[in-house]
Protein backbone atom coordinates (compact mmCIF):
# COMPACT_ATOMS: atom_id res chain seq x y z
CA UNK A 1 0.00 0.00 0.00
CA UNK A 2 1.27 3.32 -0.98
CA UNK A 3 -0.73 5.40 1.41
CA UNK A 4 -1.41 3.22 4.83
CA UNK A 5 -4.25 4.66 6.83
CA UNK A 6 -3.61 5.53 9.95
CA UNK A 7 -4.00 2.45 12.12
CA UNK A 8 -6.21 3.92 15.03
CA UNK A 9 -7.91 7.26 15.17
CA UNK A 10 -10.75 8.12 17.63
CA UNK A 11 -11.89 11.91 17.56
CA UNK A 12 -13.99 13.52 20.53
CA UNK A 13 -14.88 10.67 22.46
CA UNK A 14 -17.20 11.40 25.15
CA UNK A 15 -18.83 9.18 27.81
CA UNK A 16 -20.91 9.33 31.21
CA UNK A 17 -21.53 7.59 33.57
CA UNK A 18 -24.92 8.49 34.94
CA UNK A 19 -24.99 11.75 35.48
CA UNK A 20 -20.63 11.82 36.02
CA UNK A 21 -18.85 12.81 33.32
CA UNK A 22 -15.80 10.50 32.16
CA UNK A 23 -14.41 11.43 28.91
CA UNK A 24 -14.74 15.10 27.73
CA UNK A 25 -14.63 14.73 24.28
CA UNK A 26 -10.80 12.78 23.87
CA UNK A 27 -8.88 12.09 20.50
CA UNK A 28 -6.09 10.35 19.70
CA UNK A 29 -4.17 9.58 16.28
CA UNK A 30 -2.01 6.19 16.73
CA UNK A 31 0.38 5.95 13.54
CA UNK A 32 2.16 2.64 12.44
CA UNK A 33 4.47 2.08 15.17
CA UNK A 34 3.78 4.69 17.63
CA UNK A 35 4.20 3.67 21.67
CA UNK A 36 1.75 5.73 23.12
CA UNK A 37 1.31 6.11 27.25
CA UNK A 38 -1.81 7.15 28.60
CA UNK A 39 -1.04 8.46 32.36
CA UNK A 40 -2.99 9.85 34.90
CA UNK A 41 -4.63 9.95 38.64
CA UNK A 42 -7.26 6.81 38.96
CA UNK A 43 -10.45 8.24 37.91
CA UNK A 44 -8.87 10.33 35.19
CA UNK A 45 -10.42 8.44 32.51
CA UNK A 46 -7.58 6.47 30.94
CA UNK A 47 -8.78 3.11 31.07
CA UNK A 48 -12.19 4.12 29.88
CA UNK A 49 -10.71 6.24 27.23
CA UNK A 50 -8.78 2.69 26.18
CA UNK A 51 -12.03 0.42 26.28
CA UNK A 52 -13.56 3.30 24.60
CA UNK A 53 -11.07 2.04 21.47
CA UNK A 54 -12.42 -1.58 21.03
CA UNK A 55 -15.74 -0.33 21.93
CA UNK A 56 -15.67 -2.84 25.38
CA UNK A 57 -17.30 0.53 26.63
CA UNK A 58 -19.94 2.81 24.21
CA UNK A 59 -18.59 6.30 23.84
CA UNK A 60 -21.84 8.58 23.71
CA UNK A 61 -20.19 10.63 21.15
CA UNK A 62 -17.45 10.70 19.21
CA UNK A 63 -15.90 8.72 16.05
CA UNK A 64 -13.50 5.73 16.15
CA UNK A 65 -11.60 5.18 12.74
CA UNK A 66 -9.81 1.86 12.33
CA UNK A 67 -7.64 1.82 8.84
CA UNK A 68 -9.19 4.87 7.77
CA UNK A 69 -12.84 3.01 8.29
CA UNK A 70 -14.78 4.65 10.28
CA UNK A 71 -17.22 2.74 12.89
CA UNK A 72 -20.85 3.49 11.98
CA UNK A 73 -23.58 4.11 15.03
CA UNK A 74 -27.13 4.41 15.10
CA UNK A 75 -29.56 5.98 18.00
CA UNK A 76 -31.13 3.60 20.44
CA UNK A 77 -33.28 3.81 22.73
CA UNK A 78 -31.06 2.99 25.08
CA UNK A 79 -28.43 5.64 23.72
CA UNK A 80 -25.53 4.70 20.66
CA UNK A 81 -24.95 2.00 19.60
CA UNK A 82 -22.40 0.05 17.08
CA UNK A 83 -24.79 -0.13 13.91
CA UNK A 84 -23.69 -3.10 12.79
CA UNK A 85 -21.89 -5.79 15.35
CA UNK A 86 -20.48 -7.50 12.43
CA UNK A 87 -17.98 -4.52 11.69
CA UNK A 88 -17.10 -4.24 15.92
CA UNK A 89 -15.80 -8.04 15.18
CA UNK A 90 -14.07 -7.57 12.60
CA UNK A 91 -12.35 -3.63 14.30
CA UNK A 92 -11.61 -6.22 17.65
CA UNK A 93 -10.17 -8.91 15.85
CA UNK A 94 -7.47 -6.22 14.55
CA UNK A 95 -7.31 -4.98 18.48
CA UNK A 96 -6.00 -6.73 20.98
CA UNK A 97 -6.25 -6.11 24.26
CA UNK A 98 -4.12 -7.13 27.34
CA UNK A 99 -6.35 -6.34 30.45
CA UNK A 100 -5.08 -5.36 34.01
CA UNK A 101 -6.56 -9.14 35.56
CA UNK A 102 -5.04 -11.03 32.54
CA UNK A 103 -8.26 -12.61 31.80
CA UNK A 104 -7.46 -15.77 30.32
CA UNK A 105 -10.05 -18.36 29.96
CA UNK A 106 -9.73 -20.29 32.91
CA UNK A 107 -11.11 -23.80 31.27
CA UNK A 108 -8.06 -23.91 28.49
CA UNK A 109 -4.69 -24.50 29.20
CA UNK A 110 -2.51 -21.72 28.04
CA UNK A 111 -1.91 -23.19 24.17
CA UNK A 112 -5.76 -23.42 23.89
CA UNK A 113 -6.03 -20.13 25.08
CA UNK A 114 -3.43 -18.68 22.66
CA UNK A 115 -5.13 -20.54 19.40
CA UNK A 116 -8.80 -19.88 20.79
CA UNK A 117 -9.69 -16.41 18.94
CA UNK A 118 -7.00 -17.18 16.22
CA UNK A 119 -9.19 -20.62 14.84
CA UNK A 120 -12.47 -19.26 15.39
CA UNK A 121 -12.28 -15.68 14.98
CA UNK A 122 -10.31 -15.23 12.27
CA UNK A 123 -10.75 -18.85 11.04
CA UNK A 124 -6.89 -19.63 10.97
CA UNK A 125 -5.89 -23.73 10.63
CA UNK A 126 -5.51 -24.94 14.14
CA UNK A 127 -2.07 -27.15 12.74
CA UNK A 128 -0.70 -23.49 11.25
CA UNK A 129 -2.36 -21.78 14.71
CA UNK A 130 -0.62 -24.29 16.96
CA UNK A 131 2.63 -23.57 15.26
CA UNK A 132 2.44 -19.69 15.35
CA UNK A 133 1.61 -20.23 19.19
CA UNK A 134 4.85 -22.11 19.99
CA UNK A 135 6.97 -19.57 18.46
CA UNK A 136 4.94 -16.54 20.71
CA UNK A 137 5.55 -18.98 24.10
CA UNK A 138 9.37 -19.32 23.24
CA UNK A 139 9.32 -15.35 22.85
CA UNK A 140 7.33 -14.67 25.83
CA UNK A 141 9.59 -17.13 27.60
CA UNK A 142 6.41 -19.84 28.46
CA UNK A 143 7.46 -23.19 26.13
CA UNK A 144 7.60 -25.29 28.78
CA UNK A 145 4.32 -24.03 29.78
CA UNK A 146 2.10 -24.40 26.90
CA UNK A 147 -0.60 -26.93 28.37
CA UNK A 148 -1.12 -25.84 32.08
CA UNK A 149 -4.26 -23.90 33.07
CA UNK A 150 -4.12 -20.24 33.93
CA UNK A 151 -4.62 -21.08 37.95
CA UNK A 152 -1.40 -23.19 37.91
CA UNK A 153 0.77 -19.99 36.81
CA UNK A 154 1.90 -17.30 38.43
CA UNK A 155 0.36 -13.46 37.79
CA UNK A 156 3.47 -12.41 35.48
CA UNK A 157 3.74 -15.67 33.39
CA UNK A 158 -0.40 -15.59 33.19
CA UNK A 159 0.14 -11.62 32.10
CA UNK A 160 2.97 -12.75 29.67
CA UNK A 161 0.57 -15.58 28.40
CA UNK A 162 -2.28 -13.18 27.70
CA UNK A 163 0.68 -11.09 25.58
CA UNK A 164 1.37 -14.29 23.45
CA UNK A 165 -2.69 -14.32 23.29
CA UNK A 166 -2.51 -10.84 21.89
CA UNK A 167 -0.19 -11.59 19.41
CA UNK A 168 -1.40 -14.90 17.78
CA UNK A 169 -4.39 -12.42 16.34
CA UNK A 170 -1.12 -10.76 14.39
CA UNK A 171 -2.97 -7.32 15.50
CA UNK A 172 -2.51 -3.56 13.91
CA UNK A 173 -2.71 -2.30 17.27
CA UNK A 174 -2.11 -3.34 20.70
CA UNK A 175 -3.88 -1.85 23.72
CA UNK A 176 -2.74 -2.68 27.26
CA UNK A 177 -4.51 -1.88 30.03
CA UNK A 178 -2.85 -1.33 33.31
CA UNK A 179 -0.53 -4.30 32.53
CA UNK A 180 1.46 -4.90 35.53
CA UNK A 181 -0.57 -3.44 38.28
CA UNK A 182 -2.09 -6.74 39.38
CA UNK A 183 1.36 -8.07 39.55
CA UNK A 184 3.32 -8.70 42.69
CA UNK A 185 6.34 -6.13 42.12
CA UNK A 186 9.22 -8.52 41.53
CA UNK A 187 6.71 -9.68 38.89
CA UNK A 188 6.34 -6.25 36.96
CA UNK A 189 9.98 -6.71 35.23
CA UNK A 190 9.66 -9.89 33.14
CA UNK A 191 6.32 -8.33 32.21
CA UNK A 192 7.84 -5.02 30.86
CA UNK A 193 10.39 -6.53 29.84
CA UNK A 194 8.48 -8.30 27.25
CA UNK A 195 5.73 -5.24 25.96
CA UNK A 196 9.90 -3.62 25.74
CA UNK A 197 10.54 -6.11 23.32
CA UNK A 198 7.54 -5.80 21.06
CA UNK A 199 7.76 -1.61 21.33
CA UNK A 200 11.46 -1.85 20.04
CA UNK A 201 10.22 -4.21 16.54
CA UNK A 202 7.71 -1.42 15.93
CA UNK A 203 4.39 -2.72 16.87
CA UNK A 204 2.25 0.22 17.46
CA UNK A 205 1.06 0.19 21.01
CA UNK A 206 -1.24 1.98 23.29
CA UNK A 207 -1.08 1.35 26.98
CA UNK A 208 -2.50 2.47 30.31
CA UNK A 209 0.37 2.10 32.66
CA UNK A 210 1.27 3.79 36.18
CA UNK A 211 5.14 2.75 35.30
CA UNK A 212 6.77 6.20 34.34
CA UNK A 213 10.02 5.29 34.27
CA UNK A 214 9.31 2.73 31.82
CA UNK A 215 6.64 4.67 29.89
CA UNK A 216 9.61 7.52 29.23
CA UNK A 217 11.78 4.46 28.11
CA UNK A 218 9.15 3.01 25.12
CA UNK A 219 7.15 5.85 24.62
CA UNK A 220 6.92 7.71 21.68
CA UNK A 221 3.86 10.17 22.89
CA UNK A 222 2.71 10.44 26.52
CA UNK A 223 -0.58 11.57 27.00
CA UNK A 224 -1.71 12.97 30.40
CA UNK A 225 -5.22 13.03 31.47
CA UNK A 226 -6.96 14.74 34.22
CA UNK A 227 -10.92 14.50 34.84
CA UNK A 228 -11.56 13.27 31.08
CA UNK A 229 -9.22 15.75 29.58
CA UNK A 230 -6.06 15.85 27.68
CA UNK A 231 -4.49 18.15 30.49
CA UNK A 232 -0.80 17.53 28.50
CA UNK A 233 0.57 15.05 25.65
CA UNK A 234 3.69 15.16 23.93
CA UNK A 235 6.98 13.17 23.28
CA UNK A 236 7.91 11.93 26.88
CA UNK A 237 11.29 13.65 27.55
CA UNK A 238 8.95 16.66 27.22
CA UNK A 239 5.27 15.69 29.12
CA UNK A 240 7.46 13.75 31.81
CA UNK A 241 10.97 15.80 31.66
CA UNK A 242 9.67 19.38 31.10
CA UNK A 243 6.06 19.11 32.33
CA UNK A 244 4.73 22.73 31.34
CA UNK A 245 1.19 21.95 33.48
CA UNK A 246 1.04 22.30 37.47
CA UNK A 247 -1.46 19.19 37.86
CA UNK A 248 0.94 17.07 36.10
CA UNK A 249 3.94 18.15 37.88
CA UNK A 250 2.40 17.05 40.99
CA UNK A 251 1.18 14.03 39.74
CA UNK A 252 4.91 13.19 38.79
CA UNK A 253 6.28 14.38 41.75
CA UNK A 254 8.03 12.09 44.42
CA UNK A 255 4.96 11.36 46.77
CA UNK A 256 7.02 10.62 49.80
CA UNK B 1 -24.50 -68.76 31.20
CA UNK B 2 -26.20 -72.39 32.32
CA UNK B 3 -23.62 -72.88 34.96
CA UNK B 4 -24.33 -69.35 36.16
CA UNK B 5 -27.87 -70.35 36.68
CA UNK B 6 -27.41 -73.37 38.47
CA UNK B 7 -24.97 -71.70 40.45
CA UNK B 8 -27.83 -69.05 41.21
CA UNK B 9 -30.10 -71.78 41.60
CA UNK B 10 -28.45 -73.41 44.53
CA UNK B 11 -27.64 -70.25 46.14
CA UNK B 12 -31.36 -69.63 46.12
CA UNK B 13 -31.90 -72.92 47.42
CA UNK B 14 -34.26 -72.99 50.32
CA UNK B 15 -34.84 -69.25 49.68
CA UNK B 16 -38.41 -68.72 49.56
CA UNK B 17 -38.81 -64.89 48.67
CA UNK B 18 -35.33 -64.29 46.40
CA UNK B 19 -36.75 -66.92 43.75
CA UNK B 20 -35.65 -66.58 39.72
CA UNK B 21 -38.70 -65.28 39.45
CA UNK B 22 -38.86 -62.46 41.83
CA UNK B 23 -35.49 -61.57 40.84
CA UNK B 24 -36.38 -61.49 37.32
CA UNK B 25 -38.98 -58.85 38.69
CA UNK B 26 -36.17 -56.93 40.35
CA UNK B 27 -34.01 -56.79 36.73
CA UNK B 28 -36.98 -55.53 34.67
CA UNK B 29 -37.40 -53.32 37.36
CA UNK B 30 -34.03 -52.05 37.50
CA UNK B 31 -34.09 -51.55 33.43
CA UNK B 32 -37.18 -49.95 33.80
CA UNK B 33 -35.65 -47.73 36.32
CA UNK B 34 -32.79 -47.00 34.87
CA UNK B 35 -34.56 -46.20 31.59
CA UNK B 36 -36.79 -43.89 32.94
CA UNK B 37 -33.94 -41.79 34.59
CA UNK B 38 -31.22 -41.99 32.12
CA UNK B 39 -33.51 -40.86 29.03
CA UNK B 40 -35.99 -38.11 30.78
CA UNK B 41 -31.78 -37.09 32.57
CA UNK B 42 -31.25 -36.75 28.93
CA UNK B 43 -34.16 -34.65 27.24
CA UNK B 44 -34.27 -32.98 30.56
CA UNK B 45 -30.25 -31.80 30.12
CA UNK B 46 -30.49 -31.05 25.95
CA UNK B 47 -33.91 -28.92 26.94
CA UNK B 48 -32.08 -27.42 30.16
CA UNK B 49 -29.73 -25.80 27.73
CA UNK B 50 -31.36 -23.69 25.72
CA UNK B 51 -33.42 -22.87 28.48
CA UNK B 52 -30.88 -21.98 30.75
CA UNK B 53 -29.51 -19.37 27.96
CA UNK B 54 -33.10 -17.89 27.08
CA UNK B 55 -33.60 -17.89 31.36
CA UNK B 56 -30.93 -15.21 30.99
CA UNK B 57 -32.06 -13.26 28.03
CA UNK B 58 -33.07 -9.07 28.08
CA UNK B 59 -35.93 -9.65 26.12
CA UNK B 60 -38.78 -10.54 28.87
CA UNK B 61 -40.51 -12.38 26.61
CA UNK B 62 -38.52 -15.31 25.81
CA UNK B 63 -37.26 -15.12 30.16
CA UNK B 64 -40.30 -14.74 31.80
CA UNK B 65 -42.34 -18.03 30.49
CA UNK B 66 -38.83 -19.64 31.35
CA UNK B 67 -38.92 -18.51 34.86
CA UNK B 68 -42.34 -19.22 35.08
CA UNK B 69 -41.73 -23.04 33.93
CA UNK B 70 -39.31 -23.51 36.20
CA UNK B 71 -40.85 -21.68 39.04
CA UNK B 72 -43.96 -24.02 38.92
CA UNK B 73 -42.04 -27.03 38.48
CA UNK B 74 -39.70 -26.38 41.64
CA UNK B 75 -42.57 -24.80 43.25
CA UNK B 76 -44.73 -28.38 43.19
CA UNK B 77 -44.23 -31.74 44.31
CA UNK B 78 -42.69 -33.72 41.61
CA UNK B 79 -45.67 -36.71 42.66
CA UNK B 80 -48.25 -34.03 41.87
CA UNK B 81 -46.73 -33.32 38.80
CA UNK B 82 -47.07 -36.99 37.92
CA UNK B 83 -50.77 -37.65 38.86
CA UNK B 84 -51.19 -34.43 36.94
CA UNK B 85 -49.65 -35.36 33.28
CA UNK B 86 -50.75 -39.02 34.13
CA UNK B 87 -54.60 -38.88 35.28
CA UNK B 88 -55.20 -35.53 33.94
CA UNK B 89 -53.92 -36.60 29.92
CA UNK B 90 -57.22 -38.77 30.10
CA UNK B 91 -59.67 -35.84 30.27
CA UNK B 92 -58.26 -34.06 26.78
CA UNK B 93 -60.77 -34.12 24.75
CA UNK B 94 -60.69 -36.76 21.65
CA UNK B 95 -57.32 -37.73 22.92
CA UNK B 96 -58.32 -41.44 22.99
CA UNK B 97 -59.17 -41.53 19.32
CA UNK B 98 -56.09 -40.35 18.34
CA UNK B 99 -52.67 -42.93 17.85
CA UNK B 100 -51.48 -40.72 20.94
CA UNK B 101 -53.22 -42.40 23.11
CA UNK B 102 -51.52 -45.99 22.55
CA UNK B 103 -48.81 -44.34 23.93
CA UNK B 104 -50.01 -42.24 26.80
CA UNK B 105 -52.45 -44.90 27.89
CA UNK B 106 -49.08 -46.43 29.47
CA UNK B 107 -48.15 -44.77 32.64
CA UNK B 108 -43.96 -44.62 30.81
CA UNK B 109 -44.51 -42.00 28.95
CA UNK B 110 -46.80 -39.59 31.01
CA UNK B 111 -44.10 -40.48 33.54
CA UNK B 112 -41.21 -39.78 31.46
CA UNK B 113 -42.32 -36.25 30.69
CA UNK B 114 -43.22 -35.41 34.42
CA UNK B 115 -39.81 -36.58 35.43
CA UNK B 116 -38.15 -34.87 31.88
CA UNK B 117 -40.08 -31.55 32.78
CA UNK B 118 -38.94 -31.31 36.30
CA UNK B 119 -35.38 -32.23 35.99
CA UNK B 120 -35.22 -29.76 32.93
CA UNK B 121 -36.58 -27.46 35.43
CA UNK B 122 -33.94 -27.83 38.38
CA UNK B 123 -30.71 -28.23 35.38
CA UNK B 124 -31.90 -24.88 33.89
CA UNK B 125 -31.75 -23.29 37.68
CA UNK B 126 -28.13 -24.99 37.70
CA UNK B 127 -27.08 -23.70 34.61
CA UNK B 128 -28.51 -20.39 34.97
CA UNK B 129 -26.27 -19.85 38.40
CA UNK B 130 -23.32 -21.49 36.80
CA UNK B 131 -23.65 -19.11 33.29
CA UNK B 132 -24.48 -16.11 35.76
CA UNK B 133 -20.57 -16.42 37.31
CA UNK B 134 -18.91 -16.77 34.99
CA UNK B 135 -16.17 -13.56 35.62
CA UNK B 136 -16.64 -10.91 34.18
CA UNK B 137 -13.44 -10.66 32.49
CA UNK B 138 -13.37 -13.93 30.45
CA UNK B 139 -16.49 -12.51 29.02
CA UNK B 140 -14.62 -9.28 28.29
CA UNK B 141 -11.40 -11.00 26.83
CA UNK B 142 -14.03 -12.93 24.31
CA UNK B 143 -15.74 -9.80 23.29
CA UNK B 144 -12.50 -7.92 22.84
CA UNK B 145 -10.79 -11.05 20.90
CA UNK B 146 -13.92 -10.27 18.07
CA UNK B 147 -16.09 -12.89 19.57
CA UNK B 148 -19.85 -12.65 18.32
CA UNK B 149 -22.35 -13.26 21.32
CA UNK B 150 -23.39 -16.84 19.95
CA UNK B 151 -19.35 -17.69 19.64
CA UNK B 152 -19.17 -16.68 22.92
CA UNK B 153 -21.75 -18.74 24.48
CA UNK B 154 -20.21 -21.55 23.06
CA UNK B 155 -16.75 -21.41 23.51
CA UNK B 156 -16.65 -19.71 26.41
CA UNK B 157 -19.27 -19.26 28.92
CA UNK B 158 -21.02 -22.77 27.99
CA UNK B 159 -17.75 -24.61 28.52
CA UNK B 160 -16.76 -23.11 31.50
CA UNK B 161 -20.51 -23.54 32.88
CA UNK B 162 -20.81 -26.84 32.36
CA UNK B 163 -17.41 -27.53 34.23
CA UNK B 164 -18.91 -25.21 37.53
CA UNK B 165 -22.16 -26.67 37.39
CA UNK B 166 -21.03 -30.21 37.06
CA UNK B 167 -20.97 -30.85 40.85
CA UNK B 168 -24.45 -29.49 41.50
CA UNK B 169 -25.66 -31.84 38.40
CA UNK B 170 -23.89 -34.46 39.70
CA UNK B 171 -26.31 -34.26 42.76
CA UNK B 172 -29.29 -33.76 40.48
CA UNK B 173 -28.94 -37.31 38.87
CA UNK B 174 -29.05 -38.73 42.13
CA UNK B 175 -32.06 -36.94 43.32
CA UNK B 176 -33.70 -38.05 39.82
CA UNK B 177 -32.46 -41.46 40.65
CA UNK B 178 -34.12 -41.16 44.29
CA UNK B 179 -37.33 -39.64 43.14
CA UNK B 180 -37.94 -42.02 40.17
CA UNK B 181 -39.51 -44.39 42.85
CA UNK B 182 -42.71 -42.48 43.11
CA UNK B 183 -42.91 -43.86 39.00
CA UNK B 184 -44.24 -46.61 41.19
CA UNK B 185 -47.29 -44.74 42.23
CA UNK B 186 -48.63 -44.75 38.84
CA UNK B 187 -48.62 -48.52 38.54
CA UNK B 188 -44.79 -48.62 36.89
CA UNK B 189 -43.29 -51.62 37.70
CA UNK B 190 -39.87 -50.04 38.41
CA UNK B 191 -37.36 -51.12 40.77
CA UNK B 192 -39.64 -49.47 43.87
CA UNK B 193 -42.50 -51.48 42.04
CA UNK B 194 -40.85 -54.82 42.12
CA UNK B 195 -40.03 -54.47 45.41
CA UNK B 196 -43.94 -53.36 45.89
CA UNK B 197 -45.23 -56.33 44.15
CA UNK B 198 -42.78 -58.98 46.30
CA UNK B 199 -43.88 -57.42 49.50
CA UNK B 200 -47.24 -57.43 48.97
CA UNK B 201 -46.79 -61.10 47.87
CA UNK B 202 -44.78 -62.68 50.69
CA UNK B 203 -45.43 -59.96 52.82
CA UNK B 204 -41.86 -59.68 54.24
CA UNK B 205 -40.78 -55.34 53.75
CA UNK B 206 -37.67 -55.84 55.05
CA UNK B 207 -36.44 -58.73 52.55
CA UNK B 208 -38.40 -56.60 49.73
CA UNK B 209 -37.40 -53.01 50.38
CA UNK B 210 -33.88 -53.38 51.60
CA UNK B 211 -32.96 -55.48 48.37
CA UNK B 212 -34.24 -52.43 46.42
CA UNK B 213 -32.20 -50.53 48.45
CA UNK B 214 -29.02 -52.02 48.30
CA UNK B 215 -29.77 -52.07 44.22
CA UNK B 216 -30.28 -48.10 44.71
CA UNK B 217 -27.31 -48.00 46.44
CA UNK B 218 -25.04 -49.25 44.04
CA UNK B 219 -26.68 -47.58 41.47
CA UNK B 220 -25.56 -43.76 43.66
CA UNK B 221 -22.68 -45.49 44.32
CA UNK B 222 -21.85 -45.86 39.97
CA UNK B 223 -23.08 -42.38 39.71
CA UNK B 224 -20.92 -40.74 41.77
CA UNK B 225 -18.25 -42.70 40.42
CA UNK B 226 -18.87 -41.40 37.07
CA UNK B 227 -19.28 -37.51 37.84
CA UNK B 228 -15.89 -38.07 40.59
CA UNK B 229 -14.20 -39.25 37.22
CA UNK B 230 -15.57 -35.96 35.35
CA UNK B 231 -14.79 -33.84 37.80
CA UNK B 232 -10.92 -34.90 37.84
CA UNK B 233 -11.25 -34.76 34.15
CA UNK B 234 -13.20 -31.55 33.26
CA UNK B 235 -12.03 -29.64 36.83
CA UNK B 236 -8.33 -30.30 36.51
CA UNK B 237 -7.61 -26.11 35.75
CA UNK B 238 -9.11 -25.75 39.39
CA UNK B 239 -5.90 -27.39 41.34
CA UNK B 240 -3.05 -26.33 41.78
CA UNK B 241 0.07 -27.99 39.47
CA UNK B 242 1.60 -30.72 40.30
CA UNK B 243 5.54 -30.60 40.02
Amino acid sequence: MADTPIPLEVRNITKRFGDTEVLKGLSLQAQKSDVITLIGASGSGKSTFLRCMNLLEQPDDGELIIHGEPIRFKQTRHGREPADWNQVVAMRAKLSMVFQGFNLWAHMTLLENIIEAPVHVLGKPKKQAIEHARELLERVGLSDRADYYPAQMSGGQQQRGAIARALAMDPDVMLFDEPTSALDPELVGEVLKVIRGLAEEGRTMILVTHEMAFARDVSTQVVYLHQGQVEEAGPPAQVLGNPSSERLKQFLAPKN
Amino acid sequence: MDALMNGLEQLLAGNSIFTLQTLGYYGEGLVTTVQLVFLSLLIGLVLAIPLSIGRGAKRAWIRLPIFFFCYVFRGTPLLVQLYLIYYGVVFVDGIQDTWLWLILEKPFVPALVAFTLNTAAYTTEIFRGAIKSTPKGEIEAARAYGMSQRLMMRRIVMPSAFRRALPAYGNEVIFMLHASAIASVVTIMDLTGAARFVYARFYAPFDAFFFAAAIYLCLTFAILYFFRYLEKKLLAHLKPATG
